[in-house]
């Protein structure tokens, strides 16, 4: 009796572990040829730990319920991972005060125009309404906007791939635009990169200097913020 | 580290059930972020032990995307069907946020430092 339970132990224990240990190693093997590619965008450590999966997973003929099995405990760090970016908030907080107007109005134009313009293009190209959900908080950081999107019923999984898609596009093309728009100051430079493209953007922005890097973590935690309470308004007018 | 643990996730808690309690669209671990937040400002200083461990957790952030992304393998028949209206959708949208955001911020900012 002992070693029946025992072995089913072994047995449960074991199917997760396949598929947590699969997905930290493809992703430090994806940072190991980022790195060694000079750090180019679209060599994106998540993009290709992510096409790298989905692939294994596919020859295997591996379901997505059968994965996640494992990969949750990874997934699970998310929550106290946007607890903890109260942090770097609280550090730049003295910059955030140096020039409110400027930034609440910034800040909240960029807000709305990357919820609304995304879903109405979207809509425009015949996309169904739970897409549309899924997409609308395609700027603001993964862990926040899978949140938004499962409260407000899309679908959290697609909203995760759309916002690293927007992480990736921010950072490959957002420099050259800014250039072409001739922004040259660092804090309106910053906050469009963490304002656009969250994370990833942040991470572009920090070789535009200090002033960028910290106006672009700013603006990835108050787009989180200024999304999860503008976006359900919005969706209550979009809906009736 | 280990006490810093339970700070951030008794804030996620205290998020999750003010969330369930009040029944507000927001996420807990949002609502959790605010409350470390004003914790932070009462105190005026991030404890060194604290400060440490989100370090550590902010600094692996790129892996906890991984799992939610893999979840692209549910929706591929979605993908397949309306790749055009959704790609179109996101390179306009970002590149009319960076615009929009950037010029917005060096008018404003330049008008206020003058």
């Amino acid at each position: 009796m002992n070693d029946r339970v025992a072995s089913l132990w072994v047995y449960l224990s074991a199917t997760p572990l396949l598929h947590l240990t699969l997905t930290v190693c493809i992703f430090v093997l994806a940072r190991w040829l980022y790195r060694r590619t000079g750090t180019h965008s679209w060599m994106n450590p998540v993009l290709i730990s992510v096409l790298a999966l989905v692939t294994v997973l596919i020859l295997t003929d591996t379901p997505y319920s059968v994965y996640f099995e494992g990969a949750k405990f990874v997934h699970f760090m998310l929550g106290p991972a946007t607890v903890a970016l109260a942090i770097p908030l609280y550090r730049q907080w003295d910059a955030l005060k140096r020039h409110p107007v400027a930034l609440a109005v910034s800040l909240l134009t960029g807000s709305l125009t990357a919820v609304v313009s995304a879903v109405f293009i979207a809509k425009l190209g015949g996309v169904g309404n739970q897409a549309l959900i899924s997409i609308a908080p395609k700027s603001v950081t993964t862990p926040v906007a899978m949140g938004i999107s499962e409260t407000l019923g899309g679908l959290p999984s697609l909203t995760a791939v759309v916002v690293i898609l927007t992480g990736i596009l921010g950072a490959s093309i957002g420099p050259w635009l800014l250039d072409k728009l001739r922004i040259t100051n660092p804090m309106a430079m910053g906050l469009a990169m963490g304002t656009a493209s969250h994370g990833i953007g942040t991470g572009r922005a920090i070789y535009m200097g200090d002033v960028a890097a910290a106006f672009s973590g700013l603006a990835m935690g108050l787009n989180g913020l200024a999304t999860t309470i503008l976006l359900p308004v919005l969706w209550g007018w979009f809906m009736q | 580290m280990l006490e810093s643990l339970a700070v951030l996730l008794f804030c996620q808690l205290i998020g999750e059930l003010i969330v369930v309690a009040l029944q507000i669209p927001v996420p807990g671990p949002v609502l959790g972020m605010a409350i470390l937040f004003f914790g932070l400002m009462m105190r005026g200083s991030i404890p060194e032990e604290l400060a440490q461990t989100a370090n550590g957790i902010l600094g692996q952030l790129s892996l906890l995307f991984v799992p939610a992304g893999v979840g692209v393998m549910t929706h591929l028949t979605l993908l397949g069907k309306q790749w055009l209206p959704l790609s179109v959708s996101l390179v306009v949208s970002t590149l009319l946020t960076i615009a929009v955001t950037g010029l917005m911020m060096q008018r404003l900012a330049g008008k206020e430092d003058r």
